[in-house]
């Protein structure tokens, strides 16, 4: 492996491997008092995000120190970026200071694709415009296998703004290819052109999606990427849409609720289905999150150096 | 039961089943009688044979005291110091011993003792589980070539090996059969299995 641009680069094989390889970086870690391994010392990451997050850089920087690279944060804002740098000019500069890796969020789709063309080291898309985001879809198959003990014939349901979702098709493609049957519930103006042809079964009532469900994946409705209404109101969309605990009660037994978050609490997710410590593993889905991008850049650097190995 | 493995050619015998079994069972009687009958003490395979070999020495251990000495398994793949000349390596499961390693004697197990490299590894990865009272090394084969300033404690058998040569450690719980072989190097690329 030597990028991770989407999920679909993994195959079954693969994709396994970063989920046993992340179990591992789990325990190692946990219950210690020293979370720090030698593994990737003298190995530098440079995280470079052009949109906005919390979590997704922090775990990523977390992750890369706990495997003792050297950490290189930069964003767009504060940057020559905004002075009118390209993202080539950007990442030659970065290659030229010694990057082994390079994680990158960016606001167009492709752009990760983009990048590895132009770069020597490894590229990890970090969630591309509306296109994907590999590493979250792997941090859910995680949480899901973690919780639940198996991906094969688990039915998961993800609900909502599919279309501006990064989220959604990374974990549409991730858990097809592990083997789980996924079904997307949405508002017709919210799911993709073109979504027929995804290997999941699309519908657009979420109760009666909710009693046959293992999983439920509510997905953020992301206001900053709507151009136009895709629906009449927030409250309208919450009420047909939104996972209160009315709906949470019909849910299978032993179900689960994930959000990949920012939540917009009262509108796709209520705060006390949020809050709930039994189904809700919003908080799970962050601390394995640090796993899965530990596994990941070990896969991708554990080894002899990706740029002589062509 | 031999000719079931593959056999290239010049490989040799150096010990067989029997030899091993005897081997380990002095090897328990050392580690019984330098540590003072194993008081406080607990027992760490480095994987991938060590492990068995840890294993095997805390059964022993326990047929001739009657003493449970607590086993673990210590997967150092993430403190190696060559990750960087091959591809990724999988990782395997460590397992500290029941009780965990502050102030134990803790006995390193592992099949071949060479360069050193990987004894080295395995005291950084246990400095990262716990703060043990003392630390001492248990090795099936010592075959020489040291990299590094590092000697064990207890030596199943010493064999003076030349660099061009490879030493393969075959066990019943990895391998479907005990034996120590010689042969000649690279290594084989598969391990031998019947």
């Amino acid at each position: 492996m030597k990028h991770l641009l989407s999920a679909a680069d993994l195959d079954r094989d693969h994709a396994l491997l970063v989920l046993d390889t992340a179990e591992r970086m789990h325990r190692e870690l946990a219950g210690r008092e020293v979370k720090k391994l030698p593994t990737l010392r003298g190995r530098t990451v440079v995280n470079l995000f052009y949109e906005d997050s919390t979590r997704t850089r922090t775990s990523f920087e977390l992750a890369a120190k706990r495997l003792s690279a050297d950490v290189v944060n930069f964003s767009a804002r504060g940057s020559s970026v905004s002075k009118g740098e390209s993202l080539k000019d950007t990442a030659l500069t970065l290659e030229a200071m010694g990057a082994d890796a390079v994680v990158v969020r960016h606001g167009s789709s492709g752009a990760p694709h983009r990048l590895a063309t132009w770069v020597r080291g490894s590229v990890v898309n970090a969630g591309d415009g509306t296109h994907e985001h590999p590493t979250q879809a792997l941090l859910d198959a995680f949480t899901m296998r973690r919780r639940l003990g198996r991906l094969d014939g688990l039915r998961v349901t993800i609900v909502g703004d599919v279309l501006h979702s990064r989220v959604a098709r990374s974990n549409v493609l991730l858990l097809a290819t592990l083997g789980a049957e996924v079904t997307l519930v949405a508002p017709p103006t919210l799911l993709p052109v073109g979504v027929e042809a995804w290997p999941a079964a699309v519908g657009y009532e979420l109760d009666s999606a909710l009693p046959k469900a293992d999983v439920v994946m509510m997905l953020r409705v992301q206001r900053e990427r709507m151009t136009a209404s895709y629906f009449p109101s927030a409250r309208e969309y919450s009420r047909r849409y939104g996972l209160d605990r009315a709906r949470m009660a019909v849910l299978p037994e032993d179900a689960i609720v994930m959000h990949p978050g920012p939540m917009n609490r009262g509108m796709e997710i209520a705060a006390e289905v949020a809050d709930d410590p039994r189904r809700s593993t919003i908080v799970e889905q962050v601390s394995n999150g640090v796993s899965v991008r530990m596994a990941v850049l070990y896969l991708l650097l554990g080894g002899a150096d990706p740029r002589a190995a062509v | 039961m031999m000719s079931a493995a593959p056999r290239k050619a010049g490989t040799r015998t150096l010990l067989d089943s029997a030899d091993v079994t005897r081997v380990v069972d002095r090897v328990a009687h050392q580690v019984l009688e330098k540590t003072g009958g194993a008081v406080d003490t607990a027992i760490l395979g480095i994987l991938t044979r060590g492990a068995p070999l840890a294993r095997r020495l805390a059964a022993r251990i326990r047929a001739f005291e009657g003493i449970e000495v607590p086993v673990g398994c210590l997967d150092i793949t993430l403190y190696r110091d060559d990750l960087r000349l091959r591809g990724v390596r999988a990782l395997a499961e460590t397992r500290e011993p029941p009780g965990g390693v502050d102030g134990k004697l803790v006995v390193l197990v592992d099949d071949v003792l060479y360069s050193g490299r990987t004894v080295r590894a395995a005291l950084d990865a246990l400095r990262d589980l716990g703060r043990p009272r003392a630390v001492q090394l248990a090795v099936l084969v010592d075959r020489g070539h040291r990299e590094l300033p590092i000697r064990a404690d207890y030596v199943g058998k010493n064999l003076p090996t030349s660099r061009a040569e490879t030493v393969h450690v075959l066990l019943a719980e990895t391998d479907g059969r005990d034996a120590v072989l010689l042969g000649p190097a690279p290594a084989p690329g598969a391990e031998v299995a019947p």
